[in-house]
């Protein structure tokens, strides 16, 4: 049974990175991998959802809707905008960051009030990881999808130490952010553990 | 990794998009010109070639012209590629039925990206279709693995034949990452191929060359359907399920083999001239057959043509991808037998939508902060990142219809409205690569013939809505050397328009916009206004610091969120009956200073002086 992944957030949040450090994890493990890849117009400012499916064989690289074993959502609506997406026991790994678009400021629609209470309530299994916070802490927003990636190791059909040698080889040119994405990706694996102590 | 570092890497196991596995086929294939204009989901095809090492690679100015750049070095026994998205082949149009008659001489491939989902694009379409109209093959890889391949071998293929060779991509192709084993070995391109003699009779195309290339290109034609019978992309898998057998080509494959493991299928990879009798011979082992293809039914109408009877559209979707989903409800419906009414998954919940805006900062908005309020002209848009002009909170557009279109529209428009009593103004709007893409032949007939238009030349210095590619307007190439620079404002006057109705703005003076717009709209000839600023996701862009909203200045009155910029939020609303009884709805905003670039459009939007330096 292969395993699918969606990641999900907005333009401009490190998303389709995140997506490539999975599926070239999965990889390094010695199973197959796709990834979405989107470009164009979502990525001004607009929606944007990598699919990454990894497996033994993988034919289609499309998700189904009920499906996905985990859903990392580095934005609280867009983990509402996706959960149907999740399997019946899948995990979404929520930041509960808001970023709140023009179509909300200006009055036309309404952002959700508490988009993760609402996925809960949509019978979903939902870890908050505050990644975008941590990330500030360690002194760059931009941090908050290595964050998520430590938050969403230990999901995952192969060992956490490949997807933190996948995010240090993403960003090896500059070993000073490569470190620094690794600081994330720890300090993303630490609260986790507390959610499972508690779950 | 960088396409040079990763080409040079002795794992031959690559993590790559179907584009990029493009790249990497031609290169191995020894392809030594590549040409394109940029457009999703095809664009990554010349930059990942940019990088290889003995290509020259070019952003040309249009579809038509990196087309026939191509035909060029092919004609001089290079091999070739053109790369664009499937509306790009419509502009490219022309000279490729030309090449299919005169055919090529050093392999020449084009590569074709069909937008099937229109997740970027203004209409969905099917590029096989020119394989029929132009008489070229067409290979449809399902993956970048096939992607790779296909292109490795199209070369070969195309000299064989002396033909083009559409290879066809879907977003599905393009922009999905699978492993793929490249060689990393590079075919030396062969010096006996290279060399040019001329050739009148077969490259001027005049009538009396034209019967004897008709007779070449039928026996051509010919030659290609025993090829593809014997192809080793038309494949049969058998299975045990018979109830169904599939006939599928591109990603369909996949999706076929997700869906129904165990059932018949025949794949066709090298899709045209159609394989006929292999479909009639599976169709024959199968109590029925289904065509999956994206998205017309091209193959189905073609096999139901020849007698065999197959199955498609009647159950399958017009329009979009076939996913796994899509196609089991399709072939539910095909056996008749009880729909499943159980719902797959859980709902989706209701979330706002996030269109795609214009960035912060982006100079367009200056320029949309007054078409927006124009309430009695008519705007005829075009194709870049300021077609986003016609979204909130602008609305400032009245027509896109395609590449370079919005001058010829205008100037359809204006002449029309001559004499009519309720005649409004009508402006274009056009990026700086749109203009050089097709714009300007439509601004020499907009002058030549005295169309009352008011053109706005939005130039950002960038092809920036697919990634800030240069372009001869920026100075630069592909590979970053200087370049010429157009001058815009030499060649709308070269191009006719009267030196006093020729204007330059910086579209951050939001008055002197506003005053150039009236002036320009007002004089009763044609006129271009020339609003330059660097992309603010360009090289050229300086951000400055961002600005802050003094809350005991501001009265809400909301004005600055006309420029639509994203930097700005709400956070306060408040509806207020004032002493007069008109009841006004008030804002109060938060400027995001990570957002903002500090362009103070905003601040000279406000008229209380309420938008400062932090």
């Amino acid at each position: 049974m292969n395993t699918c992944i969606l990641v999900a957030g907005i333009g401009g949040q490190g998303v389709m990175t995140a997506a490539e450090a999975l599926a070239r994890a999965a990889l390094a493990a010695g199973l197959e991998a796709t990834k979405t890849e989107v470009t164009g117009m979502s990525q001004r400012g607009g929606i944007v959802c990598s699919q990454v499916v990894i497996g033994a064989h993988v034919e289609a690289s499309d998700v189904r809707a009920g499906h996905a074993a985990l859903l990392l959502a580095f934005e609280a609506a867009e983990g509402l905008r996706w959960v149907h997406y999740l399997a019946p026991h899948g995990t979404a790994l929520v930041d509960p960051f808001r970023a709140v678009p023009p179509v909300v400021s200006s009055g036309v629609y309404a952002y959700p009030e508490d988009p993760l209470a609402e996925m809960r309530a949509a019978g979903a299994h939902v870890i908050e990881v505050d990644a975008r916070a941590i990330a500030e802490r360690l002194g760059d927003a931009r941090l908050a999808n290595s964050v998520m990636l430590g938050a969403a190791a230990g999901w995952l059909p192969f060992a956490a130490e490949l997807l933190r040698a996948q995010v240090l080889a993403q960003f090896g040119r500059d070993p000073r952010l490569a470190q620094a994405n690794a600081r994330a990706f720890d300090a993303g694996r630490n609260p986790q553990r507390q959610a499972h102590a508690t779950a | 990794m960088s396409a040079r570092a990763a080409l040079a890497a002795a794992t031959a196991r690559q993590f790559l998009s179907g584009n990029e596995a493009v790249a990497y086929g031609a290169w191995e294939a020894g392809v030594e010109v590549a040409a394109a204009y940029p457009g999703t989901p095809s664009t990554e095809i010349l930059e990942t070639l940019a990088a290889c090492p003995g290509v020259y690679a070019e952003w040309s100015t249009n579809e038509k012209v990196a087309l026939e750049v191509a035909l060029g070095a092919s004609m001089v026994g290079r091999r070739a590629i053109a790369a664009m998205k499937h509306v790009g082949l419509n502009v490219a149009a022309d000279s490729l039925m030309t090449m299919g008659l005169v055919g090529v001489k050093g392999g020449l491939v084009v590569a074709v990206a069909d937008d099937v989902g229109f997740a970027s694009s203004q209409n969905e379409q099917d590029s096989r279709f020119w394989g029929r109209f132009m008489h070229l093959p067409v290979l449809e890889p399902a993956d970048a693995a096939e992607a790779y391949e296909m292109a490795r071998e199209a070369f070969a293929l195309s000299e064989r034949f002396e033909v083009p060779v559409l290879l066809r991509l879907t977003t599905r192709v393009s922009h999905v990452k699978r492993a793929v084993e490249v060689s990393g070995r590079r075919e030396a391109p062969d010096p006996a191929r290279h060399g040019y003699s001329k050739d009148a009779e077969r490259w001027v195309i005049t009538p009396n060359h034209v019967g004897r290339r008709l007779q070449i290109r039928a026996a051509r034609d010919r030659a290609l359907a025993e090829e593809t019978l014997k192809s080793r992309w038309n494949a049969v898998r058998p299975g045990r399920d018979r109830r169904v057998g599939f006939i599928a080509s591109g990603v369909a494959c996949h999706v076929v083999r997700e869906a129904f493991p165990d059932a018949p299928l025949l794949t066709l990879g090298f899709s045209h001239p159609l394989p006929v009798p292999l479909a009639a011979e599976f169709a024959l082992g199968c109590d029925r057959v289904l065509v999956v293809e994206e998205v017309e039914p091209i193959m189905e109408q073609e096999l139901r043509a020849a007698g065999v009877p197959v199955h498609g559209k009647e159950v399958l979707p017009l329009q979009g991808e076939i996913t796994a989903p899509v196609l089991e409800r399709a072939v539910a419906r095909l056996l008749g037998g009880p729909r499943s009414d159980a719902p797959e998954s859980r709902r989706p919940a209701r979330v706002f939508p996030r269109p795609p805006t214009l960035c912060a900062g982006c100079p367009y908005m200056g320029v949309y902060f007054w078409l927006g309020q124009l309430r009695d002209a008519v705007v005829c848009g075009d194709i870049g990142c300021y077609s986003l002009g016609c979204s909130e909170p602008w609305n400032a557009m009245d027509s896109i219809i395609a590449m370079g279109a919005s001058l010829g529209v205008a100037h359809g428009m204006a002449k029309a409205f001559e004499g009519d009593p309720k005649a409004k103004p009508v402006l274009a709007v056009i990026g700086d690569s749109t203009f050089l893409h097709t714009g300007m032949p439509a601004l020499a007939n907009l002058t030549y013939q005295g169309a009352n238009v008011t053109v706005l030349l939005l130039d950002n210095r960038s092809t920036a809505m697919t990634g800030g590619q240069d372009n001869p307007g920026t100075g630069r190439r592909l590979d970053g050397s200087p370049a010429p620079r157009l001058d815009f404002a030499e060649i709308a006057r070269a191009l006719g328009v009267r030196a006093e109705r020729i204007r330059r703005v910086d579209p951050y003076e939001l008055p002197t916009v506003l005053r150039v717009l009236r002036e320009e709209m007002k004089a009763p000839e044609p006129s271009v206004i020339i609003a330059s600023r660097p992309c603010v996701l360009g090289k050229d862009f300086e951000r400055r610091p961002p600005l802050a909203v003094l809350q005991d200045r501001c009265n809400g009155c909301a004005r600055c969120l006309d420029v639509g910029c994203p930097a700005i939020t709400v956070t306060r609303r408040e509806r207020q009956r004032r002493a007069t009884g008109k009841v006004v709805d008030l804002a109060w905003v938060r400027i995001e200073p990570s957002a903002c670039t500090g362009c103070e459009l905003c601040a000279k939007a406000c008229a209380r002086g309420a938008i400062v330096a932090r």
